[in-house]
This record gives structure tokens, C-alpha cells and sequence, in this order.
């Protein structure tokens, strides 16, 4: 039995790489999110264009422009005159303008029209501006931590990581089987004596196997390209990943139950797993500034517990130990996931 | 002569190394039922797309409806009607949905299009079914509806592929009666179709091997000449002959 | 022993009984014809009996197995060509014969010796795809794979529908051929000009069996007077035909058109009748399967 087990795994296996188009998708599509969100899509800062205006010289205030300058995130375009100031904003020679008055007290003005770069450049201006002089200004005291450039990659990365692994492996398994049964091939599948189960087995393997190469892609350009440090046990992101893989894997079982067609399949796997994964679970909108009645949803988002613990994992650096929770409901979900759709995976027909 | 419909003179199409069809030349009469046979990969659906205005042929010249096969597909088009197995109606319109569709697409006025509803409803006895969704009429009923919303615009020919296959015995006939019908008031018929029993049913056919028209006469005529009981017997003659790979 | 018994089966899906109180039996190594048009209940009927489906009401038994209990021993012993040849496109023919094979859990070489006839033909192409293959080349590839087991009974829904004639003859050929090994066949079909190539039939239509026996007895039993009319114009000889006393009925059928007549029907009075019709021709026909099924639907 052994044997014709492997020659399912064969079949599924050739499946894939005889469809070299989707199958260099599924390889890329990680590679071309993580460089897009990582880098096109950026809500870091990179080269904020600053302009200072000074009344009155001082060695502290040198001192402070000194340090603007060299910061990587921060470019000093130079000094203006007070007055010139909004028309520097204004014709996008500065994003931001720190005026320092007559007694050396500083004044921020940003460039809001894009909220984000204001948001997370007049934080990060404050604090590198406010650093060790603490003593002699009123600012109130400011530490990032983890994240403190505000990288979006440190964000994104888990985002992308729990949208990928959904998306192969639910989307594509489910395709897959979806495909069997509109081709008619399901019918004799069925019509012979393998169990449903090693049908399934087979099938979900390969597309394993390709979420496993792009755990690695995603990992290796999250530390090389994007400079995320990955400070957690890279041996417990993986533990997890896996968890979250299984749980993928018989989502997709579940929406091939369910749906007719492929293009059935693909909808269902695009609008009811992937937009409540953009939306719900954290990824991009933080989960407290959904409406209130919204507010339960992610609970029962897996991606919402991947992506946690992820980040804590491998931003925070936290122990495996911090995750107990998450890891415990990704696998109280990938069971009940599991037990459902092999229940709902009919050997018949009707 | 003015009767002749369909007129095509040593076409061929190639495709790249490929010669899908082989100078072919024939003549349909006005009226006519015309039986275009030939196996899978014989050359037929290459030929009927040329003569639809669907792909110039590479070499050679005809006229369909009157017109150039070459430089007015578009005149062709609006004088033909098409109906095959495959694509006939929009199943999830009703019967008076769809015959609206099609005489929108063919430009009837509304007036045109109201009469020949009526005539379609009256002659196919469907005035009860108006607006049930031509999915759930059975098959040989979609059958009958999609030949008449083909023939709406009073074409001069109808193609039709493939047009009675897994139809009850009893439909069947009142599809050839409808046929018939069609014919003797002077609209040509072109059949194409891979099944015999239905070649019986035509008033000449031919029989495309390897891209050539290796014959053509009434089926009598053919079955005669091979010495054949049926035309199934006189294509598989023919057929066997076939070199070239499917 | 039947290899196959059907007791009373209905099956019902929503408003449409796509089976209504079937009932049939299929003797061992017999090659039997479910003849019917689309929508006559001939797939249900298959996927009933190959456990893909449960029957509303009724029994059914294939090789002694009942389709409800024992179906996973069913599944064991049965080959199954559905409608649409269900191959993997993407797999060559040898790796399709390949997995059906370990479908079944045994190797192409144990039952060579089956396939072998079939196989031959397409073995030159057994590194083409299946998507890449011809209509008639696909339905003996499916074959095979459906024979790969050495089944006991084989299901053959509608294998000649969009084949061409010469490969649809080959293909019963090659079920002939399968006679000698002594498996049972029920083969379907919407083309009534295949009848007579099974050994017996059942006519079905909307879910009924009309009649079952062997295509010789079931013409046999055909008792109406049959002619073969024809003339110049065929249209208006139907039209007027069917006006003329002692005329039952008039359909077209092929190159002339069957008139079916009452006992005191008159030859030369009917030709009298239609003189304003040019070369008429009337002939005694003898009837086919289709006139008896044709018969049976009015019934």
C-alpha cells in the first residue's frame, strides 16, 4: 500500500510542475509581495527631507542638527528663514521643518498630506531630537522599542508570511481538488477502492512541500534583503509555521467540500479567507480600530494568531514560551479544521 | 447562377507546416440540406470557420450568401445563422429573454422581433413557457427553441453543428421537420456532424479526409457507389483511408 | 448468478425523478445496452451501481454485492468509464496507466495480457499527453484504465459520444474482444444504430425502462406495417402524407420517411392520393430500433 501511496504523491507532484506558469507563481508570489510591501509599499521612513530654522545659534543646537544630519532616515536639506517655512512644505522641498525658537525650544511642522510618513517621521524626529537632553527640554520621554525605526517590513513580514501560506495551500489544494471533480477524474477515484483520505493526503503533500520552500524563501529575504532581524528561535517560527501550514491545508479541503467549480473554489478562498486576513487580522488595520461589532471577528481568524505570534516571535524575540497561547488555539483550530472536512469529504456523490 | 449559395474555389488553409484544408471546392444550392462530414481533425471545423467569415482561408476564393469570403465577413455573418450543441442559448435567460438577445444582436426592430416571437411561440406551441428559464426546459425542447432564435433573422443559411446528438427519437424527427420546414421555404442547410444517421437525413453530403473533399453526391448516390448500406459504412470506407495522424 | 441486479430503483433529485422504479438484471460476461437519449436516467443509473450514488428507493446488487452494504467491495471489483473521458490531461498515457494502476494497487504487466489489444494501438504515442491526444485515442486510453484491474463488471457511460465513426466501430470491436474474457459489460448510450452491437438491450427514456431484451427480438416485436416513403419534395410529402386514411403516422427517417399504416391500408390508393407530388417512391420497410422505440414513447 505504501507504494501506491507514493505514486499518488508522483501524480499530484507532476501535476504541478507540468503547469510551470502557475507553479512559478506560487514560487514567486512571496518574493514579489515581501519586495513590494517591504520596499514600493513602505510606510518607513527613508530620506525625510528636513529644513531647520534657527533664531539663535547654540552649540546645543548644532549639536542636534549634527545628529539629524548623520541619521540614515533624515536628510538635512538646510536652513530657512521662519517665514519660508510652509513654502518649503508646500513645494515638497521638506516633508518636515524643525524651527527652534529664540530660548531653544523646538517646534515640529510636517508635511500631513501622507498620514503615515507624518505619523511615524514626527515620532521618530521627536525622539532622535529629544535624546540625552532630556534633562533641559519638556518633551516628554519616547522609546520604540523592537521597532524603532518603524520599519513597515518588521509589519509586513508576518502579514505576508500568514497570507501566503493561506493562500497556497488553501487556495491551491482546493483548486486542485476542485479541478478533479469538474474534470470528472473525482468520479473514478471514488469508484475504486483507495479511501478518500489517501487521495486527500496525496494531494496536500506537494503543495506542502512548496510552502515549506517558500517558509524558507520568505525567511532568508526577510534577513537578507529587509533586514529583519528574525530575533526569536528561528526553530520555534518554524514549529509554528508548520502548525499553521496543516491548518491551511485542510481549510482548502474544506472550501473544496463546498464549492463546485474552481472558480468557485477561488472565490471563496480570495473573499472569505484573504480579505478578512488583509482586514481582520491585524495585518494592516490594527484590530482595535475596528468598528466594535467587528471587534470579535479576528478571534476566529487563524491568520490573526499566526501573525501574533510571529511577531513576537521573530520581531519581539520572545521566547517560545510567550506563544503557548496562540500555538494552542492554531492547533484547537487546525483539529476541529481537520476533523469537519474530512467529515464533509464525501466518498459519494450526493 | 443565381441559386447557387455557397461557391468556394480551391480553398486551403495552412498553418504554419500544416495544411489544415487541401484546395477544397464545392457548391451549396439555395435550399439545400448540406452534410459536411469528416472524422475528428479531418479538416471540418477549419472549413466551416472560413466559410462563417471566422478565418480567411490562405488560398483560394468563394462567396457565401453573395458575398466575398475574403473581404465581406462582416456582410457573411449577419447573413447566416449558427446553432451547435455546445454554445445555442444563455441558460439563465428566459425563452423570450434570449429570442430578445438574439434579435437585439441581429438588429430586428422591436415590431420584427415582437412578430416572430409570437410565430416561434406559435409554431413550437411554447407560449406557456415565455418566461420559464431555458434551463429547465429538457433538452430536445432547448433544441427546437435554439434552431428557430438561430434562423430569427431569416438568414439564407443556417449552420448547424452537430445538431441532434442524444435527442429522444420523437424530438429528433420534429427537429428534422423543422429542418425541412426551413428548407423548402429556401433557407440552405448546412449540417456538420461526425454522426451518419444524421448524414441520411441530407439532400447531398460531402466527406472530408486529410483536408481533401473526398466525395460528394447524395447519400444514395454514395451509398451506391461503395456499395454500402448505410453512410456510416461509406465514411468508415472513406475514413480508413486516413494518413494523417488525428 | 447476475452480475447485476437492479430491484425497483428511484431516485429523485429535487422535482426531476431521474430514475422511477427501475428494475433489470445483466447476466455474467454479458454485454449489455442501456439505450436512451440525454436525460433518460442512464448516468444516474451508473452512478447508483458503482456506489457513487444512493438509490432513493429499491436494491441493487453488483457481483453479488449490494450497492448500499458492501460498496467498498463493489468498488474493488468494478472498472468505471464515465461520461467525459476522465484522464489527467496533463499526465502522458503511460503515467495515466500508471496511476490507475496503483489506484487499484496492482502493476500494468499483471494485466497486460487484457489491456494488451487495446494498448497497442496507442502505444506509440505513450509519451504524449492525454490532453494532446485525439477523441478516439483518449476513449482507448480511458478504456484501458478502466480494465486495469482486471474488473469482474465494467461501467461504460456513453463511451462513444464525439467519436468519430471509425474509431466508435473499432471501439466495439474492442468490446467483443473483451467477451472472451468473461467480463460482464453495461455499456450506455443515446445512438440507436449501436444496439445492435450488445448482446441485449433495455430502451430508457425519462427514467423508465421501456423494454428490455435482445435488439433482434425487440424489432421482432415490432407488428406495425412499415413503408419507406420518399419524393422530390420531402417537406410537403410528410405534411401530406399524414392526411391520407389508413396513415397512423408519418416521421422522417433519413433519406425517406417512415409511414406507419392502419390494417386497410391501400398502396395505390395512397399513391393515388398524393399524385400532385412528384416522384413519389413507396416501399415496405422493415423496422429498426428506432421505429420500435419511437413506438414505445407514444405508448
Amino acid at each position: 500500500m505504501k507504494t501506491n501511496f507514493l505514486s499518488f504523491v508522483k501524480k499530484e507532484a507532476l501535476h504541478i510542475l507540468r503547469d510551470k506558469r502557475t507553479m512559478m507563481i506560487v514560487l514567486l508570489i512571496p518574493i514579489v509581495l515581501m519586495i513590494l510591501f517591504g520596499f514600493a509599499i513602505s510606510t518607513e521612513l527613508n530620506n525625510l527631507n528636513v529644513a531647520v530654522s534657527v533664531q539663535k545659534h547654540t552649540e546645543d543646537i548644532r549639536g542636534k542638527i549634527e545628529k539629524l544630519s548623520a541619521n540614515p532616515y533624515f536628510t538635512f536639506v538646510g536652513y530657512v528663514n521662519q517665514k519660508d517655512a510652509e513654502t518649503m512644505l508646500r513645494s515638497s522641498k521638506a516633508d518636515a521643518v524643525v524651527v527652534f525658537d529664540n530660548e531653544g525650544k523646538m517646534q515640529f511642522l510636517f508635511d500631513a498630506s501622507n498620514t503615515n510618513t507624518a505619523m511615524s517621521g514626527s515620532i521618530y524626529l521627536q525622539s532622535v531630537m529629544s535624546e540625552e537632553n532630556l534633562s533641559n527640554q519638556e518633551l516628554f520621554n519616547l522609546h520604540l522599542l523592537y521597532n524603532p525605526q518603524m520599519k513597515s517590513a518588521y509589519n509586513f513580514v508576518p502579514g505576508i508570511m500568514g497570507l501566503i501560506f493561506i493562500l497556497i495551500c488553501a487556495m491551491m489544494t482546493s483548486v486542485a481538488i476542485v479541478r478533479e471533480k469538474e474534470s470528472g477524474t473525482m468520479e473514478v477515484l471514488l469508484v475504486s477502492p483507495v479511501r478518500p483520505i489517501k487521495i486527500i493526503l496525496a494531494k496536500m503533500i506537494p503543495y506542502f512541500v512548496i510552502s515549506c520552500i517558500n517558509l524558507t524563501t520568505i525567511l532568508l529575504v526577510s534577513r537578507f534583503l529587509l533586514d529583519v532581524p528574525l530575533s526569536g528561535s528561528l526553530f520555534s517560527i518554524i514549529f509554528i509555521s508548520l502548525i499553521y501550514l496543516v491548518l491551511s491545508l485542510s481549510l482548502g479541503l474544506l472550501v473544496s467540500t463546498i464549492s463546485s467549480s474552481q472558480v468557485m473554489a477561488l472565490l471563496i478562498s480570495a473573499m472569505v479567507m484573504m480579505m478578512p486576513i488583509l482586514m481582520l487580522s491585524g495585518m494592516i488595520f490594527p484590530i482595535e480600530n475596528l468598528p466594535s461589532v467587528l471587534q470579535p471577528v479576528p478571534y476566529i481568524v487563524p491568520a490573526k494568531w499566526y501573525i501574533e505570534a510571529i511577531r513576537k516571535l521573530m520581531i519581539m524575540g520572545l521566547p517560545i514560551t510567550a506563544v503557548t497561547k496562540e500555538i494552542l488555539i492554531l492547533i484547537l483550530m487546525s483539529v476541529v479544521l481537520v476533523f469537519v472536512s474530512l467529515k464533509k469529504f464525501n466518498d459519494k456523490l450526493d | 447562377m443565381k441559386d447557387i449559395v455557397i461557391s468556394v474555389k480551391e480553398i486551403s488553409k495552412v498553418f504554419g507546416d500544416f495544411t489544415a484544408v487541401d484546395k477544397i471546392s464545392f457548391e451549396v444550392r439555395k435550399g439545400e440540406i448540406f452534410g459536411f462530414l469528416g472524422a475528428n481533425g479531418a479538416g471540418k471545423t477549419t472549413a466551416m470557420r472560413m466559410l462563417c467569415g471566422l478565418s480567411f482561408p490562405t488560398h483560394g476564393s468563394g462567396t457565401v450568401a453573395g458575398f466575398d469570403i475574403r473581404k465581406q465577413s462582416e456582410e457573411i455573418k449577419r447573413n447566416i445563422g449558427y446553432m451547435s450543441q455546445k454554445f445555442s442559448l444563455y441558460n439563465n435567460l428566459t425563452v423570450w429573454e434570449n429570442i430578445r438577445l438574439f434579435a437585439g444582436i441581429y438588429g430586428l426592430s422591436k415590431q420584427e422581433t415582437k412578430q416572430r416571437a409570437e410565430n416561434i411561440f406559435k409554431q413550437l406551441d411554447f407560449e406557456k413557457e415565455r418566461n420559464t428559464l431555458v434551463a429547465s426546459l429538457p433538452l430536445g425542447w432547448k433544441q427546437k427553441l435554439s434552431f428557430s432564435i438561430a434562423t430569427i433573422h431569416k438568414p439564407e443559411i443556417v449552420f448547424l453543428d452537430e445538431p441532434t446528438g442524444g435527442v429522444d427519437p420523437i424530438t429528433r424527427r420534429q427537429f428534422w421537420e423543422m429542418i425541412y420546414q426551413a428548407s423548402n421555404e429556401g433557407t440552405t442547410i448546412f449540417v456538420t456532424t461526425h454522426y451518419m444517421d444524421e448524414a441520411e437525413y441530407c439532400s447531398r453530403v460531402s466527406i472530408m479526409v486529410d483536408g481533401q473533399i473526398r466525395a460528394l453526391d447524395t447519400p444514395a448516390n454514395l451509398k451506391k457507389l461503395y456499395n454500402a448500406e448505410s453512410m456510416d459504412e461509406v465514411f468508415r470506407h472513406l475514413a480508413r483511408e486516413a494518413k494523417r495522424g488525428e | 448468478m447476475n452480475a447485476i441486479e437492479i430491484e425497483n430503483i428511484s431516485k429523485q433529485f429535487g422535482k426531476v425523478k431521474a430514475l422511477d422504479d427501475v428494475c433489470l438484471e445483466v447476466k455474467e460476461g454479458e454485454c449489455f445496452g442501456l439505450i436512451g437519449p440525454d436525460g433518460a436516467g442512464k448516468t444516474t443509473l451508473f452512478r447508483i451501481l458503482t456506489t457513487l450514488l444512493s438509490p432513493d428507493n429499491g436494491k441493487a446488487s453488483v457481483n453479488g454485492f449490494d450497492v448500499k452494504r458492501d460498496y467498498l467491495e463493489i468498488r474493488k471489483c468494478v472498472g468505471y468509464m464515465p461520461g467525459r473521458f476522465s484522464l489527467y490531461q496533463d499526465l502522458s498515457v503511460e503515467e495515466n496507466l500508471e496511476f490507475f494502476a496503483a489506484l487499484f494497487n496492482t502493476k500494468i504487466k499483471d494485466s497486460y495480457s487484457l489491456i494488451e489489444p487495446i494498448y497497442k494501438q496507442i502505444e506509440p504515442f505513450k509519451t504524449r499527453r492525454a490532453g494532446k491526444l485525439s477523441g478516439g485515442m483518449k476513449q482507448k486510453l480511458a478504456l484501458c484504465c478502466a480494465l486495469i484491474h482486471y474488473p469482474k463488471v465494467l461501467f461504460l457511460d456513453e463511451p462513444t459520444t464525439g467519436v468519430d465513426a471509425v474509431s466508435r466501430s473499432e471501439f466495439w470491436d474492442m468490446l467483443a474482444g473483451l467477451k472472451a474474457k468473461r467480463i460482464t459489460i453495461l455499456v450506455s448510450t443515446p445512438y440507436m444504430d449501436e444496439a445492435s452491437r450488445c448482446e441485449r438491450i433495455a430502451l430508457c427514456n425519462e427514467g423508465k425502462i421501456l423494454t428490455t431484451n435482445t435488439p433482434k427480438n425487440i424489432v421482432d416485436g415490432y407488428n406495425d406495417e412499415l413503408y419507406a416513403i420518399s419524393a422530390d419534395n420531402m417537406f410537403e410529402l410528410l405534411s401530406l402524407s399524414r392526411k391520407v386514411k389508413g396513415v397512423k403516422e408519418c416521421y422522417p427517417f433519413g433519406e425517406s420517411h417512415h409511414l406507419v399504416v392502419e390494417k386497410d391500408f391501400d398502396k395505390e390508393y395512397f399513391a393515388n392520393e398524393l399524385n400532385q407530388i412528384k416522384n413519389l417512391q413507396i416501399k415496405k420497410a422493415s423496422p429498426s430500433i428506432e421505429d420500435m422505440f419511437i413506438k414505445l414513447m407514444k405508448r
